[in-house]
């Protein structure tokens, strides 16, 4: 009973995944995302030196067979830096991602299905929160939180929850009207199970969507506020950091602006690629 | 050719046409080689099921099929001509000019954004400038409102389409399709959402306006009854093919196929009961374009199919005044051979009414009030409510079925919910044998949720999506019932075994089952908590008539089996008088009338169920019978009527006393009474039965 359901369970992610590659768009975003994940997992094996190692002889020098990015004025590989920065930039937006994410759902499940006054309260909170621009909401938050990892995170979960909040409610206000909630209701079952099985496998798919493109757009936010100076401090291999740090050089060693405004796009780009397949896939605002 | 007899060339005709939807790369023929002709004034009906393709071959003659359809074989004739070769500016100018149509949905055909008189003037004169006061054309159009039985057209005319209910939408798009003087008017559906007593005067106007006008009409429908009021002859479609072509009295009188004599037995008649006579459903379902049988389509569920009927499909051959595509219609006509579905078992008869009260509801309130604007708060104008049910009592026993009847806004629904505490009641006393219950359903003890279990109205909402039957229908098991995983299981193989299915079901997803299967496995967990009451809301309302007779049956055999008690609602009255041993009628949230079934369905009345049962289309064309129709709108909940709320549209309406003092409880005898002001020997000296023929059975060929 169980093996068959775990059959079931992966033949499903095959299908999935077929349905994917059946696109060239979804595709091409797919496979440029599983490069990043892959290099972000393998990452101190394949990168020559430590991203922070300092190789005095070779500063500045440009791509080539030592140096496949070539390296920076103090002589750092660029490679090493790109590859630990996609590692990075993986654990930093993605744990942000994660917070919102579950934070979001929780509070869209439950405040949707319970209505009144709770729902009120907690969308005209959120309804305020989305009235701030997010870098200005970042600034003002790391201004009074203070650079670190952790504000960075904390600036994530606030500037995307209400966003995902609402994504959830949209779906719930829909499920929970729907008849075999009401008979869910009639066999006497708790508020948890009404919500945790009968009303989120409707949101799920919404909510895969929806957590992708929050990924890319975190992804931007991480890379935006090491860029100002704001967000991960030196000398981390950030890449928003990176392009910061190379804008000095960019006459004489562009290399070092390049390929991390390179793994910014490529990586966004593709993130974005493989919502838009989900959402193919999932058929989002079809039903199952 | 078929139709045209004796009319000259037909003023639409069909030849061999076949129309086909492209899915992925295949292509699947939804209808297939149909021959019709529209004789000129004349009231064709098209009558089929869902899948039956019958919306489909309306589409292509009108040339508005989806993109993905498309005329692949014969040809569509307009006065003798083939459309495919007309260009669209021929289209436009001729065909457009002479043919109209009506729609199952009205709201999406008319512009939001322009007042409904406008659109009736572009109708008489297109492409013209906005029509001035006093103008020819205004003038027109406001006669044009006056004749589909608009009290005041000025004010119609004025309204945008949203402020005017579905029953006037619909009056407009008849007003609109007719004031082009149309030569064929193609009706969709154009009731199928509407109640009944606004059905009724629907079907009144097309008859009344075709016949002044010597149009012909097309007029698809899923309801025999419909079209046996309305129609002059009849098409039966059946999976894409015509199987029978017929004028309606011998259609009614003798169906010469088997499928529309199994669609005749599987509709419940007003007067027959399921104690007096058993439902004979078609087994089996309607086949898909892309898996049809070798032979005759209707072959697999036949009664009385023999080995040639799965060789070859059978032509459409002439039988008595029409045709039939049954190798056997000569036998069925010369009474040869029996083309009835076999009857399921005979069941017990009729059993005691002194039998104890299971559900007894008293004086059920419920009101959903309304938020005051700022300047209402600021002033203290009292907070109004929407009064659903104001004042419902009623009684189920056990075993015995109590049929909730009432139109839309009747409040019977909501009615249901305060019971079952979905939505707790504001005020009123509910009593499941003998315990009181709380109104909300959190607060009832569990043992009270399962005793007192819902039959939901949708098959499509009733089980959710993502999960499968055997999980859906071990938790009541599990949770109500206090079984482990196991015995679950084995409960859930008896229980789909129980309501017909295969126990092989549990590991399906609902959307891998038909309507009927989904609606079985919603019965099937009401009834594994083994509840003493259940309440069906509509259950059966959206299923086609095959099926639903298979479910009615169901229902019926289960409760003999049980002996649960029913609250069952509907607006479909002839569907609660086969079902139900007592009948309460409810309007605005109050009762009316109550009492057994049969005392209900036969004089004395109260007014307005005389008015319902009136307005039911019956199976008996040309069947003579009292004719009363009510007027205007169903007040707003919001605003109900004092004295007694029917007074603003009842035919019998008495005077001031009937609008300032509520009216008295006139109990006629045993149990059963009406809420009015008329004495009952006055009601019972003025009112003929509505019904024709009560207590008859099934058969058709009596008549």
């Amino acid at each position: 009973m169980i093996g068959s359901r775990l059959a079931r369970g992966r033949r499903r992610w095959l299908a999935a995944l077929r349905g994917l590659y059946a696109r060239p768009s979804s595709a091409l975003g797919t496979s440029v995302v599983a490069v990043f994940v892959l290099l972000a997992l393998v990452g101190p094996l394949v990168s020559p030196y430590g991203p922070t190692e300092q190789l005095f002889a070779d500063r500045s020098q440009p791509p080539g067979i030592h140096h496949l990015f070539g390296t920076d004025h103090l002589g750092r590989d660029v490679f090493s830096r790109v590859v630990a920065g996609d590692r990075d930039i993986f654990l930093l937006a993605g744990s942000g991602t994660l917070i919102a994410v579950v934070l979001g759902t929780l509070v869209g499940l439950l405040a949707t299905y319970r209505g009144g006054w709770v729902e009120e309260v907690s969308y005209r909170f959120f309804d305020s929160l989305l009235a701030v621009p997010a870098l200005l909401l970042a600034l003002l938050l790391l201004g009074s939180l203070g650079p670190s990892r952790t504000s960075v995170l904390a600036v994530i979960a606030v500037a995307y929850t209400p966003i995902v909040a609402r994504v959830v409610r949209s779906v719930v206000l829909d499920t929970k009207t729907k008849e075999y909630v009401l008979a869910a209701r009639m066999q006497g079952e708790s508020l948890a199970y009404i919500l945790g099985r009968e009303v989120l496998p409707s949101v799920l798919p919404a909510l895969a969507v929806e957590s992708a493109l929050r990924f890319s757009y975190a992804i931007f936010l991480v890379a935006s506020l090491g860029f100002l100076g704001v967000g991960v401090q030196p000398p981390n291999p950030d890449w928003g950091l990176m392009v910061s740090e190379a804008r000095d050089f960019v006459y004489l060693t562009p290399w070092t602006l390049a390929f991390p405004a390179l793994g910014i796009s490529l990586l966004v780009v593709g993130v974005n690629l493989l919502a838009d397949g989900l959402k193919n896939v999932l058929q989002v605002g079809e039903g199952p | 050719m078929t139709g045209g007899q004796g009319m000259g060339a037909p003023l639409v005709a069909f030849e061999n046409v076949s129309v086909a939807y492209r899915q992925g790369r295949r292509w699947s023929r939804a209808v297939r080689g149909v021959d019709l002709g529209i004789g000129a004034g004349v009231t064709y009906g098209l009558v089929g099921e869902s899948g039956s393709g019958k919306s489909t071959l309306a589409q292509a003659l009108l040339r508005v099929l989806p993109p993905s359809g498309r005329v692949v074989e014969g040809t569509i004739r307009f006065r003798g001509e083939d459309l495919s070769l007309w260009p669209p500016q021929r289209l436009r100018s001729e065909f457009y000019r002479q043919v109209a149509m009506v729609p199952q949905d009205p709201l999406p055909s008319l512009n939001p954004a322009h007042r409904v008189g406008r659109q009736v003037e572009e109708v008489l004169d297109p492409g013209g400038l906005p029509a001035r006061a006093g103008s020819e054309v205004r003038r027109k159009a406001l006669a044009m409102l006056e004749a589909v039985g608009m009290a005041d057209p000025e004010r119609v005319a004025s309204a945008y389409p949203h402020q005017l209910s579905g029953g006037m939408q619909q009056r407009v798009l008849i007003a609109m399709a007719l004031a082009g003087e149309p030569s064929l008017l193609v009706l969709d559906e154009p009731t199928t959402n509407l109640d009944v007593t606004t059905e009724a005067t629907i079907l009144d106007l097309v008859r009344e306006l075709v016949a002044e006008r010597d149009t012909a009409v097309l007029y698809v429908s899923h309801s025999l009854g419909v079209v046996a009021e309305l129609c002059d002859r009849v098409a039966v479609l059946y999976a894409g093919e015509l199987v029978e072509d017929a004028p309606t009295a011998q259609l009614y009188r003798q169906p010469r196929h088997p499928y529309t004599q199994g669609l005749f037995d599987s509709v419940p008649r007003l007067g027959t009961t399921r104690r007096s006579v058993a439902l004979r459903p078609i087994p089996g379902r309607i086949p898909a374009p892309s898996s049809l049988p070798p032979g005759c389509v209707f072959e697999p569920r036949c009664p009385i199919a023999v080995g040639a009927c799965s060789q070859a499909r059978p032509a459409l051959e002439p039988s008595g005044d029409g045709w039939a595509r049954c190798l056997r219609s000569g036998e069925i006509a010369a009474g040869e051979v029996d083309p009835h579905q076999p009857a399921p078992p005979a069941r017990a008869t009729d059993a005691a009414r002194e039998v104890p009260v299971a559900l007894d509801v008293a004086n059920l309130r419920k009101r959903f009030p309304l938020r005051r604007s700022l300047v209402e708060l600021l002033r203290r104008t009292p907070q109004r409510a929407v009064r659903a049910v104001e004042d419902v009592s009623l009684t189920v026993r056990q075993g015995h079925t109590l049929g909730l009847v009432g139109e839309s806004g009747s409040g019977k629904s909501t009615a249901a919910r305060a019971i079952l505490g979905l939505d707790p009641a504001s005020g009123g006393a509910i009593t499941l044998a003998g315990m009181p219950l709380a109104p909300d359903l959190a607060r009832r003890a569990p043992e009270a949720i399962r005793r007192l279990q819902m039959v939901f109205q949708s098959s499509d909402e009733a089980l959710n999506p993502y999960r499968t039957v055997g999980a859906a229908l071990r938790r009541p098991f599990r949770r109500l019932g206090g079984l482990d995983h196991a015995h679950a299981d084995a409960r859930v193989a008896q229980l789909l075994r129980d309501v017909q299915l295969t126990p092989a079901y549990a590991s399906r997803r609902p959307a891998e089952l038909s309507g009927g299967e989904k609606q079985r496995v919603a019965i099937a967990r009401a009834f594994a908590a083994e509840p003493e009451v259940l309440v069906f809301d509509e259950s059966v309302s959206g299923l086609d008539v095959s099926v639903q007779a298979a479910i009615l049956n169901l229902i019926g055999q289960l409760q003999q089996e049980r002996g649960s008690g029913y609250l069952f609602i509907s607006h479909d009255l002839a569907v609660v008088s086969f079902l139900a041993d007592y009948v309460t009628v409810v309007y605005l949230g109050h009762v009316m009338e109550a009492g057994p079934a049969e005392r209900v369905l036969t004089p004395p009345y109260h007014p307005y169920t005389e008015a319902l049962l009136s307005a039911i289309p019956l199976l008996e064309p040309g069947a003579v019978r009292a004719h009363v129709r009510l007027e205007g709108e169903v007040p707003s909940p919001v605003d109900v009527p004092g004295g007694c709320p029917f007074h603003t549209r009842c035919p019998r309406f008495l005077g001031d006393i009937c609008v300032s003092q509520a009216p008295p409880w006139r109990e006629a005898d045993e149990g059963h009474g009406v809420y009015c002001h008329i004495p009952l020997e006055e009601l019972r000296a003025s009112q003929a039965p509505a019904i024709p023929f009560p207590g008859r059975g099934g058969d058709v060929d009596g008549g």
